[in-house]
């Protein structure tokens, strides 16, 4: 670093000019600095009727916070907390906020605008200049301590005594292992978790809103439903977790339309199931353009096309759906035939 | 009891009840000495130097309400039936979490209040502190001595970006759980350790039942007590510092100028924390944040549209939008570029403004301490430096909002989404470019000024006839301002054959300080100020008009 130090004749030169001092601009330096301009007084310094006026103003504020903190007591103890009032533009809001909000607002307003206004006008506006010292120790204290730490470095014997230093250094990097080891319950291995979802051959699509196994009769072109998988129920403990991976979007499509040969393998008389969960960060699907088949996830707008394969045509995401083959079991009911074959979801690193 | 001390207590007892609580202080924690230092503490005036005040006091605000919205709050996921005053809601499952949060804003007096309170302040408390920054970074305020507080500055900015982000997550709401799905994908995609992170923080799969007891801790005590010291750290080198200020006539490098903390500044910085409360609590009072009940509890598997997280998050967001989704499938694994990328790129964008102080440092040299603020046109690359980040950044902020922006002006979403891909990139450029025009031009005219005076507007018609302005001669406080700033000179490299005519190897860092030196203070980097000669030159009358 040194050899690239800048020479100090390269730096600007330092402003010369002492504290508070004075320089007349003379022929030499009409750019000196003429010192702090003198004070100029304020109508409250030179009037005193003016200055009481400005008392009474700070007075009038800091009597306003208190009313309004009388205010505020008494909306707290009058107005029911279920109220709504209307008020334009905000439309239909809770009364008791508006008036607690508005009250304790005033009322802390008050007080600054009085100390503001107490500081502005009353108090002296006289600019001081105050020295500024150096950050930097002298270089007599910087010795004195360097020496300082060279003795007791010295005392501790340290740097002699290389069995105790090795071995403090060993203890000191392992002591906190136990604190990392400590942290692995925090959670279960990730294993094939992800891999897995409720799915499985014979598993019924059961209507998300109607809570009713889906026939090919119910699905209706141009329409997008929501299903999970039999038997998953909201009062369930796993339920969060198990909706997260098998929540399902189902379409019917005209066979013609699937260009994906092994979406209409897996598809029933046009329909197809999708995974629901979008393979980018992981939001729910939920926008479907029925003319162009294509669905949208809200959250970053990774579109799928789901007349092909749902493959990314649009958007953040990495890979397409994943798609879930289905058929129709004796009674006449949609069934899945398989879990999915590959992770819902966003992808990972054990992914592949 | 001797006579001698009782005497003295007596005389000791005489003194007002203030003196003497201060002086039995003083006798345990010698506060005398701290208060000679800083009682009458000269601070300098300018507005810009309340923007780090609001951001102190929301913060102080944040506290204050977030310990009250810790009596009500539960912070747990299993699963309740509602049956609390919020009609609508009644009878549907959602967490404890959630449903504390209805009960904290419809059947706690006051409730709805403090939680607006609260989540406003936040919003305030982030963007202050973006805007404050801005301010020490334009001025060069964060130069020698005050690099380690423009650090102490930006860990509070990241950790106030994270403490935000994990307190919206609270409620469990629909919108916020969203968002903690999008954290958790991102997580995913890190490399060889995303899966096994996710599944440490979450307990198991997503979003299972201990995130958010997990990000309650983190939220009300781990990054608030970190921040608290550092916000105490921040204001003890603030004083210990002393304020920078700009230059003037009677402002040096050496001193000081402006008004004593005692009781100018107590009045003023006391008062302003009263302002900043009073208006967040009026603003909570009128304006709903958050509105968890119109959303609903949070369910994996449900979504609404227009999903924003809050606006310090938007740029995040923005990154993770406007990328494209490449991945890389190689022997079993999967490399999430499309989302690891936006991830990584987030933290370099950042982490660039912490080390810019040391950056700048290293290409000037300059080992002095600086206490005068620059204006930003004196400094044209560092400003075009900071307009250019922070057109990347309102462009990812764009971005994050790429589905509202096209929604309200009937734009498509990918035409959106490419603009903001090639505004990334572009953006900046163009603001480097036309930013340093722009300050060079103002150098320019700062120059004139000095040389040829102020225009008056008075038109005055010489004897044959040409019109010509009158220019009036600045004051001499007017000329030493506008003349008062440094200005550097390129570093060279050294000679490379030294006296004995040997030639030394010049070393590669070496040889991109010297470019970058000429980049900053090279001839098309800056417009020479005015010198003595110049003026005398002018004003002699010689060539002028």
């Amino acid at each position: 670093m040194s050899s690239q130090d800048i020479p100090e004749e390269k730096l600007p030169a330092e402003r010369a000019s002492a504290p508070g001092a004075v320089d007349v601009a003379d022929e030499k330096n009409p750019f000196a600095d003429p010192g702090l301009p003198p004070h100029e007084h304020r109508i409250q310094d030179v009037d005193e009727r003016a200055a009481k006026r400005s008392e009474r103003t700070v007075a009038l504020l800091f009597t306003v916070s208190m009313l309004a903190t009388v205010a505020f007591i008494a909306a707290f103890v009058a107005i029911p907390v279920d109220k709504a009032v209307y008020v334009w533009p905000l439309g239909h809001i809770s009364a008791l906020n508006l008036a607690l909000g508005l009250t304790l607002g005033l009322a802390l307003f008050c007080i600054g605008a009085g100390a503001v206004h107490w500081a502005r006008t009353l108090m002296s506006d006289v600019e001081i200049a105050d020295e500024r010292h150096p950050i930097e120790a002298s270089p007599e204290v910087r010795a004195k301590v360097h020496a300082d730490f060279r003795q007791g470095a010295k005392e501790s014997a340290l740097g002699r005594r290389k069995l105790i230093r090795n071995t403090m250094f060993g203890a000191l990097t392992l002591v906190p292992l136990s604190g990392v080891v400590l942290l692995r319950d925090l959670g279960p291995l990730p294993e094939e978790k992800l891999r897995h979802t409720l799915w499985k051959r014979g598993k019924l699509l059961v209507n998300m809103n109607t809570n009713e196994p889906l026939r090919p009769s119910d699905v209706a072109v141009g329409s997008l439903t929501f299903a999970k998988p039999e038997g998953l129920e909201e009062h369930d403990h796993d339920f969060q977790n198990e909706i997260a991976k098998a929540a399902l979007m189902i379409v019917r499509l005209q066979p013609g339309d699937i260009k994906d040969k092994r979406e209409l393998e897996w598809s029933h008389e046009g329909i197809v199931a999708y995974s629901k969960i979008c393979t980018h960060v992981g939001c729910p699907i939920s926008l479907y353009e029925q003319q162009t088949h294509h669905v949208l996830c809200p959250c970053h707008q990774s579109t799928f096309d789901l007349s092909d394969g749902a493959r990314v045509i649009f958007g953040p995401a990495g890979h397409a759906l994943p798609q879930l083959r289905i058929g129709v079991n004796d009674e006449g009911y949609l069934e899945a035939l398989g879990d999915f074959e590959e992770p819902v979801g966003p992808a990972f690193w054990e992914r592949g | 009891m001797s006579t001698t001390t009782t005497s003295e207590s007596r005389s000791r007892g005489k003194a007002p009840a203030g003196e003497r609580v201060a002086d039995w202080a003083d006798g345990r924690l010698g506060i005398y000495s701290l208060a000679k230092a800083n009682m009458r503490k000269i601070f300098p005036d300018h507005w810009s130097f309340m923007l780090g005040e609001i951001c102190l006091y929301s913060f102080i605000i944040i506290i204050l309400t977030g310990v009250y919205l810790t009596l009500f709050f539960h912070p747990s996921m299993n699963e309740v039936e509602y049956h609390g005053s919020y009609v609508p809601l009644q009878g549907q499952l959602m967490s404890e979490a959630f449903a504390s949060t209805l009960d904290i804003s419809f059947d706690v007096r006051g409730g709805l209040l403090i939680r607006q309170i609260h989540h406003w302040a936040a919003i305030i408390f982030l963007a202050g502190m973006f805007v404050h920054m801005m301010r020490v970074f334009f001025t060069g305020a964060f130069r020698k001595p005050r690099e380690i507080n423009w650090l102490f500055g930006f860990l509070l900015f990241v950790l106030g970006m994270f403490t935000g982000f994990t307190g919206y997550s609270l409620p469990d709401d629909l919108l916020s759980g969203t968002g903690v799905r999008f954290t958790q994908g991102a997580i995913l995609s890190v490399p060889i350790v995303g899966t096994y992170i996710s599944f440490f923080l979450f307990g198991g799969e997503f979003p299972g039942t201990d995130f958010v007891a997990r990000f309650y801790s983190i939220h009300i005590l781990l990054l608030p007590g970190i921040m608290l010291g550092l916000v105490v750290g921040h204001l003890i080198l603030v004083f210990y510092h002393k304020h920078t200020q700009f230059a003037g006539p009677g402002k040096s490098n050496k001193n000081v100028v402006g008004m004593p903390l005692l009781p100018v500044y107590m009045a003023k910085a006391g008062g302003f924390f009263f302002l900043v409360f009073g208006l967040i609590a009026a603003l909570a009072g009128i304006a709903s944040v958050n509105p968890i009940w119109v959303l609903g509890p949070y369910r994996p598997d449900q979504v609404s549209t227009g999903a924003q997280p809050d606006w310090y998050m938007g740029f995040a967001e923005g990154l993770v939008r406007a990328m494209p989704g490449w991945e890389i499938d190689f022997w079993g694994h999967t490399l999430v570029l499309g989302v690891f990328v936006p991830l990584v790129l987030f933290g370099l964008f950042l982490g660039v403004i912490a080390l810019y102080p040391f950056i700048e440092s290293w290409i000037t040299g300059d080992k002095r301490e600086h206490h005068i603020l620059d204006r930003p046109r004196n400094a044209p690359t560092r400003t075009a430096f900071g307009v250019a980040w922070v057109t990347g950044y309102m462009i990812m902020l764009i971005g994050g909002g790429n589905d509202i922006i096209a929604t309200h002006f009937h734009l498509s979403i990918n035409a959106v989404t490419w603009f903001v891909r090639i505004g990334f990139f572009a953006g900046p450029i163009l603001a480097f470019i036309i930013t340093k025009r722009i300050c060079l031009g103002l150098q320019r005219r700062d120059r004139d000024k000095v040389l040829h005076g102020r225009e008056t507007g008075t038109i005055k018609r010489l004897p044959h006839g040409e019109f010509i302005e009158v220019h009036e001669p600045l004051s001499q406080e007017a000329l030493h301002t506008l003349t008062a700033h440094e200005q550097y000179k390129p570093a060279e490299i050294g000679p490379t054959v030294d006296e004995n005519g040997v030639e030394r190897k010049v070393k590669g860092s070496e040889k991109l300080r010297a470019k970058l030196s000429d980049a900053y203070f090279g001839e098309d980097a800056q417009i020479p100020k005015p010198t003595v000669e110049d003026y005398k030159e002018i004003t002699s009358g010689h060539g002028h008009h």
